[in-house]
């Protein structure tokens, strides 16, 4: 009678072990050089996060959520980032949030080029694409084990599982933003006479930018669930809380490092969220808000209810 | 009128290797035959036209004629399979890029269907987008921005957002963005199809209007036989991509040429198509004493000139056979201070009024001089020829076709 296990015959993870040893000794440069920049932004986001007094903290991010989003937002980021602390986590916290905004920062600066150019060009979208379907497919969990192989443990090697998981929304976002654009208007800037650059930075790019920060709202919270799980590979901040309440069967601890990863994670959700959404049809919310932010004096703007939300929350709140 | 833009043998095939459709096409095949036998979409199929300099030129159609993509490849935003477009000579289908990007520029602006404004800036900014492109100075094309918006009537409008405007404003964004590059060829595609109806005839009135003072070369695609017909200086009727009709709008109403033209033009208002020269009768007048001259109307009556053509009086039937009756040229004694029984109550039209202007000046009893823009007699109009006019009777022999 034939069993399953007699058809065991390949060695494959005989074979990727080798195979992955071998890449990591002949290949280790390429790795370095990976790590090289994630690790200097994100030893610069932890540096300034954790030096920045917590009242400081907490009044830039309420004058981010007033501007960015709205009076609500603002109020909720306050009592967040207070129960934050009254939980005993800041510093913890501070840590999530250095991989977040390191996952942003990097994210953005690779993402949304890869994704201008898939736009632009069918071929390079058909390469790019079924990689980012296994990227996206692939649990995060599985993400670990090359990360470790290649990069080692600890928080840069998190960091650069965070980024890996968190790319593909904003790469996605930005190539539909751009060929989302109606062709219409696209004929228009050609009509006139517009260059392929003029056309992206005149035409295509503003209005896709909407679309765009829909992904970073995607890539932010991809960034925070992943950056609880890298705690698995040693990472620091309040994945790390959680795990070792789960290794103490210290439930409290567990519980207190959740909470304070969901009122995190809310926050951010909300303030990106409604950066997405449009101020007015198919209008230009980042430009208008960073805008706003520099003025003083009155709030953002107050038409935010037109146009069609492009966002895609993940988490949904009460106060919509 | 000199030429501006020719189109010669123009095809477009769907396809990327469209040679086997353009053969079948060149062998007399039709749009159906080529898309059964190949599957290739033909959008034009040897279409030749000329565009004088300063006309509207109207190229109009039903949905997938064929129009849409005769406007789309004079500025090539579609690629032309075969054939070629001379601006002023020059054949912009052989034009590489940069010089086609220049002609986009300077020399061809477009008006779209559904405006195409960018909704993240101002009215001023997207009236200044052409010239933006061109790398114009802010100060220079805000300036220009502010002209052109005052030519469409929006000049307080400049630092409004498009989603604030009406359709038919912000169509007239459009005409100032197309307006502002100074191109002296325009085209037009729908422009006004989305626009409700009242808008519509306000937005032709204002074209018609800019176009007197601007003098611009205007291909204008429509789906709309009426508008084509009160914007066009002459218009090209298309059908499954090919020319099947091409002249003024009073000779294509008068003779359309096949079924499908007519099936356009049986629903015409004739009345405000064609004017009373069309429909009048021509005079000759005879001299009489004393520098004086008669024209004889149809109805035995007749109408009295002075010298240099113009009408001075009628005379009735009835005293004109009486004049004439009386023994030693009674019609003579006219001159003779006989002036004073000439009737002053005639209907005086301009040569160039519609027949629906003479059918509201004409009074039941009183002739109806027609006269040219000199005020001098051309011919006489009575009611029954207004009627003829107006129910597409055959024109008279000597008649005139509107300019």
């Amino acid at each position: 009678m034939l069993d399953a296990n007699d058809l065991n015959v390949f060695p494959v993870d005989a074979w990727i072990q080798d195979g992955v040893a071998w890449i990591a000794l002949n290949l280790r440069p390429l790795f370095l050089a990976i790590k090289w920049p994630v690790e200097y932004v994100l030893n610069l986001n932890i540096f300034l996060l954790q030096e920045i007094p917590f009242l400081a903290i907490v009044a830039v991010a309420v004058l981010l959520a007033w501007r960015l989003a709205s009076l609500g937002v603002a109020c909720f980021s306050a009592v967040a980032l207070v129960a934050i602390a009254a939980l005993g986590v800041w510093s913890e916290a501070m840590t999530t949030l250095s991989l977040i905004t390191t996952a942003i920062v990097i994210c953005a600066a690779i993402g949304i080029p890869i994704g201008i150019g898939c736009a632009r060009s069918d071929r390079m979208w058909g390469v790019v694409r079924p990689i980012l379907d296994i990227m996206q497919t692939t649990p995060t969990f599985v993400y670990l084990v090359p990360v470790v192989m290649l990069f080692g443990v600890g928080t840069v090697p998190g960091e650069v599982a965070v980024v890996t998981a968190a790319a593909p929304p904003l790469i996605r976002f930005t190539n539909l933003g751009i060929r989302m654009v109606e062709t219409e208007m696209v004929e228009a800037g050609l009509a006139f006479g517009a260059t392929k650059r003029q056309l992206l930075w005149e035409v295509q790019l503003p209005l896709a930018v909407p679309t765009i920060l829909g992904g970073l709202n995607q890539t932010v919270l991809t960034a925070m669930v992943m950056s609880v799980v890298v705690a698995m590979i040693g990472a620091e901040g309040l994945g790390l809380v959680v795990l070792q309440g789960l290794g103490r069967l210290d439930v409290g601890r567990a519980a207190v490092g959740g909470i304070a990863i969901v009122l995190l994670a809310m926050m951010l959700d909300r303030i990106t969220q409604k950066l997405a959404q449009p101020g007015g049809p198919g209008g230009r919310p980042l430009l208008r808000s960073l805008r706003a932010l520099v003025r003083s004096g009155r709030p953002a703007d107050g038409k935010t209810n037109a146009g069609p939300a492009t966002s895609n929350p993940a988490i949904s709140s009460p106060d919509q | 009128m000199t030429e501006r833009l020719r189109v010669e043998n123009l095809y477009k095939v769907f396809s990327k290797s469209p040679d086997p459709a353009l053969r079948m096409l060149a062998a007399g095949a039709k749009k159906t035959d080529v898309l059964a036998k190949t599957g290739m979409v033909v959008g034009l199929n040897d279409v030749s036209l000329s565009v004088p300099s300063g006309a509207i030129y109207m190229v109009m159609g039903l949905s997938g004629s064929g129009k849409s993509t005769l406007a789309r490849c004079i500025n090539r935003l579609n690629e032309p399979s075969a054939g070629r477009i001379l601006l002023d000579g020059r054949d912009i289908v052989a034009a590489g890029e940069a010089e086609l990007r220049d002609i986009r520029r300077k020399r061809i602006s477009m008006v779209f269907q559904h405006f195409a404004l960018l909704p993240n800036r101002t009215v001023a900014e997207n009236t200044e987008f052409g010239l933006k492109l061109q790398g114009v100075s802010p100060q220079s094309r805000g300036r220009r921005a502010e002209e052109v918006l005052s030519i469409v009537g929006l000049a307080r409008w400049g630092n409004h957002y498009p989603h604030e405007l009406s359709g038919g404003m912000r169509q007239r964004v459009g005409l100032a963005r197309a307006l502002a590059t100074d191109a002296d060829v325009l085209i037009m595609d729908e422009a006004f199809s989305a626009l409700d109806p009242l808008i519509r005839t306000e937005m032709q009135d204002e074209l018609l209007r800019l176009q007197r003072t601007l003098k611009k070369t205007i291909l204008f695609i429509t789906h709309d036989f009426q508008e084509a017909l009160k914007l066009g200086t002459r218009i090209a009727i298309m059908a499954d991509g090919e020319l099947v009709r091409e002249g003024t709008p009073q000779s294509i109403v008068l003779e359309p040429g096949s079924d499908y033209v007519a099936a356009f033009t049986r629903e015409v208002d004739r009345s405000r198509l064609f004017d009373a020269r069309w429909a009048m009768t021509p005079v000759q007048p005879v001299p009489l004493a004393a520098g004086l001259c008669l024209a004889e109307t149809g109805d035995g009556g007749g109408l009295v000139l002075d010298d240099g053509g113009h009408v001075v009086g009628a005379l009735d039937s009835e005293t004109l056979r009486g004049l004439r009756d009386t023994a030693g040229g009674g019609i003579a004694s006219l001159g003779n201070g006989g002036i004073g029984a000439l009737r002053k109550d005639f209907v005086t039209v301009r040569e160039c009024d519609s027949l629906l202007d003479a059918a509201r000046a004409h009074r039941a009893g009183r002739p109806m001089a027609v006269v040219d823009e000199e005020g001098r007699l051309t011919g006489t109009l009575a009611a029954d020829r207004i009627l003829a006019g107006i129910a597409a009777a055959p024109p008279h022999p000597a008649g005139g076709l509107h300019a």
